[in-house]
């Protein structure tokens, strides 16, 4: 079947099977940001937002996302890379197969959530798994990353 | 992994239905566990074009449609007013946020896994499930019935002044849990009733019901003797996350620390 969907602004289409995920379907139309860790929805790597929201790709079908809005890492490139910058500053990215997966479900976070404290980080990213880090370069890139945005949406309330 | 002939999104609930009569048709909540079995399904039935998504507060109760997500429950403040933090605890170990983006209520109630929070969680409160074909019935009802041919529309929890509170015990943080438990308390007929809702035993959720009438002021040894008499009314299983002798022990520590936590804040 055929479907149409918006991916990173752009109208797109695909011909996909009835069981086909949306994992592939991405990977086809050139958003290789998006990996398979387990395909087993563990590991958050194939973290994409759909309409808005973080979801896992390998587990949504691809024919239910005719009509609707995906965004990859590549749609958020710019904002990404500043995040990115935070990381690798951290030591919070090693083989860097985690972390397209990773930065979307934290921007996700930087949406959803007004100032989290450690503890909300920690549950946001629960579903993010990391095989090289241990994870605590990790939380000090996000909490020094969301330090600076605070300070500069402080900066722009005050002009 | 699972596989499918035809994708499905119906118009209207009758046309789900039928198609859903089928011996090899499937109705999909959020495909995340049944994506996983081996199952070859001729038409899945998407029913995410039904208004299924919503959760309303109708007064004397908060009808929570079968297509609402586990974040949606854990955000919603209709059951936060409710509840308390309980049913936001209930799904939050649930893989991640990710995940419970995309896992509906419907599929998880429908699907009465022994593993399920949400199952052990909705069996303590007043709730009733409401099915397209069979009608509202209880909560308590539909968790003994064999899976059959119906499409879950809808879960219901009657509003009432009861004291709700939920526990569960992980051995790594987003895995199933080793047990869960669930304590709810309140007047009912005129007398003080307690519901122990046991889940992850590994056997799926069942129900205690007992009339209790305990003193504000009851003594810790007190609460431990209703709790371990709770904890002994269930039947428990081994598997490789624990043994039935460790869950019973679980399940009276957590029965416990919920009775005393509801009886300090006061019925
Ligand atoms: C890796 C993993 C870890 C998990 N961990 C936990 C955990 O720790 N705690 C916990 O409580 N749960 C856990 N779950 C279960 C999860 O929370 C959901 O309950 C489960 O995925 C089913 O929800 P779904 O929306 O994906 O349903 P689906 O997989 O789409 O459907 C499940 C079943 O219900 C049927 N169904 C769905 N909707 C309806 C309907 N409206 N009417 C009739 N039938 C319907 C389907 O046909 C299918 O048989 C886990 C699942 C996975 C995959
Ligand atoms: S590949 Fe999707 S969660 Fe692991
Ligand atoms: S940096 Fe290697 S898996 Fe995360």
């Amino acid at each position: 079947m055929e479907i149409q969907f918006t991916l990173n602004k752009k109208q797109v289409t695909a011909e996909v099977g009835a069981d086909t995920v949306l994992l592939g379907v991405l990977r086809d139309l050139g958003c290789k940001s998006v990996k398979c860790g387990c395909e087993t929805t563990n590991c958050g790597l194939c973290t994409v937002w759909i309409d808005g929201k973080s979801r896992l790709s390998c587990s949504v079908l691809a024919a239910g996302i005719d009509g609707h809005e995906v965004t990859t890492l590549e749609g958020v490139e710019e904002e990404a890379a500043e995040f990115g910058r935070f990381l690798a500053a951290e030591g919070g990215e090693q083989c860097g197969f985690c972390s397209p997966g990773f930065i979307m479900n934290v921007l996700a976070m930087k949406r959803e959530l007004d100032d989290p404290d450690l503890e909300e980080i920690k549950e946001y990213l629960a579903g993010n798994l990391c095989r090289c880090t241990g994870y605590m370069s990790q939380l000090r890139a996000i909490q020094k990353y969301m330090t600076l945005q605070n300070e500069n949406s402080g900066k722009e309330a005050q002009v | 992994m699972i596989t499918i002939g035809n994708y499905v999104k119906p118009k209207s609930l009758e046309e789900a239905y039928e198609l859903n009569q089928a011996r090899s048709s499937r109705v999909m909540g959020g495909m995340m566990w049944m994506r996983l079995g081996n199952a070859r399904v001729k038409t899945v039935i998407d029913l995410s074009g039904l208004g299924l998504d919503q959760i309303e507060d109708e007064g004397n109760v908060i009808k929570i449609g079968a297509m609402c997500t586990l974040r949606q429950i854990e955000q919603c403040e209709a059951l936060k007013d409710l509840c308390g933090d309980g049913i936001a605890e209930c799904v939050r170990h649930i893989v991640g946020v990710q995940f419970r983006n995309q896992a509906t209520i419907g599929g998880s109630i429908y699907g009465r896994f022994g593993f399920s929070d949400v199952l052990t969680a909705f069996l303590a409160l007043d709730t009733f499930v409401e099915l397209y074909d069979g009608g509202t019935i209880r909560l308590s009802e539909f968790v003994n019935r064999k899976p059959d041919k119906d499409i879950l529309l809808s879960i219901i929890v009657r509003k009432s002044k009861r004291k709700f509170r939920y526990d569960s015990i992980r051995q790594t943080k987003t895995d199933f849990p080793v047990i869960a438990c669930s304590v709810v308390t309140g007047m009912v007929h005129g007398k003080e009733t307690w519901y122990f809702s046991v889940g992850a035993r590994p056997m799926k959720a069942a129900l205690l019901e007992k009339q209790w009438e305990i003193p504000a002021d009851a003594s810790e040894e007190m609460i431990a003797d209703y709790a371990r008499q709770a904890a002994s009314e269930f039947t428990y299983g081994s598997n490789m996350r624990g043994s039935a002798e460790y869950r019973q022990h679980l399940a009276e520590v957590l029965i416990r620390r919920e009775m005393t936590s509801i009886l300090a804040e006061g019925r």
